[in-house]
């Protein structure tokens, strides 16, 4: 069991053929490797960035991802999506570079952003951090 | 590594499913943390802190760990204060009834509408035996408590893509399994295959046992007959009188049960931390965050306090934080020493007066994700129609699961747990307003119970992301995570300990709350009749 449960770390696109029903609320196995920027910010992003990019404020905050100055690059974005941080999870085992990059590139092109230097898949395998290690492993 | 790693036919998906269908945080731990192993809690009730406490303590946060640090140091002698961002106690310990209004982040307000003595856990809802510290706290103050049904070998397993859709039922399936293994391990040694690897003399027991594990009959076959349907259950049960004659049940073929992939969520139930015998408060899970409160005395705490800045000196610790009622106008707390059980998503957001080391850890635990649904229905029609009395239906759908009531069994209505999701299902539910979450447990749940459309009527719906006090579920550590930063995050700190689930082995449990308090007080108290400076 242990080592089942180790090895779950695979990419959204790695998903197997199996469908979920034809549902707009939630990704289909079947489509995970055609998903979208757009489509991955609004099944994730916006559970926290909230719809409009401009964040939340509770106890802490969610950063606004519109008129954001951080945004200005767009490793800043990336390898906060590769590493999580925060209250933020990290997605490296959840996304590929391509969905990396799409979902920053959508973030940097919408809510009022109008940056131009797309960011590319292999711009992002570059921060890619390495897969953790199982503890067996060791 | 490479043999560790899972078939290529058992996808990502899958294994999240396996996880999410535990329902635990404690699985989704195992998978994340790879930490391999499930302890046994640590806890064992603390002597008195040695010597009286003198001086004053400042907590934040009156979550468990918060209480658990109030009531221990309280008793010890020191002057102690509470703030808390909600207008309540308890955290994540938490139950929503009729009449209790939430305000998600993002503005969404959601007023329950349960029917009186009905109502919903969003955060922990089951105590394992094992998780002592909790137990003891509830027997120290008398919050009774009751068995919570886990495992329900009548409850559903479901895969819209196996057995065309239909839900099977536990046993069944696990009958099944269990005896497709039985037969095959029984013809293998049969046929000489286990010669090499058991004596003659084990060979024969080891067939015997196989018989008894499997239900196979006197021939070694797992087949429709007494022996399975002792098991599996019966197509006819058997009655009384002239038609009291039972009718066997048929098995399902291994292969069908192999390709199901629903012998997977079968291994989770058989876990540690999901073996009977679990338990609930009677109630409500607040039942606890509302016996501290009463033990330490209301006038301890004070609510809708927003933390915005923490500061210490050789004299002592210095808060700054805000009246939520009244923002922008900052107020001040003093006292000699600091219990901080801010969760790490907010606190890593908050200027903190520690050591790099210490920083660099509380900003180094990204948070996990779950989201949960609760139903109430005009009637119980698990109970009524399915014969379902607690335990849990493993759906491999985004809901994840279905969990029934363990009390009000025989009575009208109930609450069921709609949808319990985790990780990837957990960020699309947080994305979905409260009502579309709602309109998406149902759907999904009505897949396994088409009553759902006739029985609902109403929910409330918690992702643990939008909740304004926590921004996340439960601290997602990893191995590499722990070695860099566990020690510096539970380190005493000139005057300021850190506790909470955060700060513990046992991540999102009740337990891991309790003892962090325990380990953190303990640190503080030392130092303090240690006559410590800092």
């Amino acid at each position: 069991m242990k080592a089942l449960l180790f090895g779950w770390i695979g990419l959204l696109a790695a998903g197997a053929a199996a469908a979920q029903t034809n549902d707009a609320a939630f990704f289909a196995r079947k489509d995970a490797a055609h998903v979208t920027g757009e489509q991955i910010f609004t099944h994730i992003c916006q559970g926290c960035h909230m719809p409009d990019a401009k964040g939340a404020v509770g106890a802490g905050h969610y950063p606004a991802l519109a008129a954001n100055p951080k945004l200005a690059s767009a490793a800043y974005p990336a390898v906060m999506v590769l590493n999580g941080r925060g209250g933020m999870p990290p997605f490296s085992m959840l996304l590929s570079d391509q969905q990396v990059a799409d979902v920053v590139n959508y973030v940097r092109t919408h809510f009022g952003n109008h940056y131009t230097d797309a960011l590319t898949a292999d711009q992002v395998k570059a921060f890619r951090p390495p897969a953790p290690k199982p503890e067996d492993s060791r | 590594m490479g043999s560790e790693f899972p078939p290529a036919s058992l996808s990502r998906r899958d294994l999240l499913r396996m996880i999410g269908v535990a329902g635990g945080s404690a699985l989704m731990y195992q998978a994340m943390t790879s930490l391999g192993f499930a302890a046994e809690s640590t806890y064992r009730r603390p002597p008195p802190l040695q010597g009286s406490g003198k001086g004053s303590v400042l907590i934040l946060g009156a979550g468990l760990a918060g209480l658990v640090a109030a009531y221990e140091l309280g008793k010890a002698g020191y002057k102690v204060q509470v703030l808390e961002y909600n207008a309540r106690a308890g955290g994540r310990n938490w139950t929503l009834r009729g009449g209790d209004t939430y305000t998600e982040l993002g503005g969404h307000t959601q007023t329950c509408q349960f029917d009186k003595g009905l109502y919903f856990n969003p955060g922990p809802w089951r105590i394992p035996y094992h998780h002592t510290g909790v137990l003891d706290y509830c027997h120290q103050f008398g919050v009774p408590l009751e068995p919570f049904v886990q495992v329900n070998h009548n409850a559903y397993m479901h895969n819209p893509e196996a057995f065309g859709g239909k839900p099977q039922r536990l046993r069944e399936l696990q009958a099944d399994w269990h005896g497709g293994i039985a037969e095959l391990l029984a013809k293998a040694s049969g046929k000489g295959a286990l010669d090499d690897l058991v004596s003659k003399e084990d060979r024969e027991i080891l067939l015997e046992s196989l018989r008894q594990f499997g239900g196979l009959d006197s021939q070694f076959r797992y087949v429709a007959g007494r022996d399975s349907s002792e098991h599996r259950g019966y197509a006819k049960e058997p009655g009384g009188g002239p038609d009291g004659k039972p009718a066997f049940s048929n098995p399902v073929g291994i292969s069908d049960v192999l390709k199901s992939g629903l012998w997977k969520q079968l291994g989770m139930s058989a876990l540690y931390e999901y073996q009977t015998t679990l338990l609930q408060p009677i109630g409500g899970m607040d039942a606890i965050g509302k016996a501290f409160v009463r033990e330490i005395g209301p006038q301890i705490i004070r609510y809708n306090s927003k933390v915005t800045g923490i500061a210490q000196s050789d004299g002592g610790v210095t808060v700054t934080y805000e009246d939520t009622g009244k923002p922008g106008t900052a107020l001040q707390a003093k006292a000699d020493w600091c219990v901080c059980t801010i969760p790490l998503s907010i606190l890593s957001q908050i200027p903190i007066q520690v050591s790099a080391e210490k920083a660099a850890a509380i900003s180094a635990v990204p948070y996990m994700s779950s989201a949960k649904v609760g139903l109430q229905f005009k009637r119980r029609f698990w109970e009524e129609d399915d014969r379902i009395y607690g335990g849990v239906s493993t759906s491999d759908t985004p809901i994840g699961m279905i969990g029934y009531p363990s009390h009000g069994v025989g009575t009208k209505k109930g609450v069921l747990l709609g949808a319990y999701a985790f990780f990837t299902e957990a960020y699309e539910f947080t994305s979905l307003d409260p009502a579309t979450r709602i309109a998406k447990a149902l759907e999904y749940g009505s897949q396994i119970h088409p009553q759902y459309k006739k029985e609902y009527e109403n929910g409330m719906a918690v992702a643990w992301h939008r909740v304004p006090s926590t921004l996340g579920c439960f601290g997602w550590w990893t191995d590499q995570a722990r070695e860099q930063h566990y020690a510096n995050l539970c380190s005493l700190d000139g005057r300021i300990v850190l506790a909470g689930e955060h700060a513990s082995y046992l991540p999102a449990w009740q337990e891991g709350a309790i003892l962090s308090s325990l380990a953190a007080i303990d640190q503080l108290h030392r130092k303090a009749v240690a006559g410590g400076a800092a």
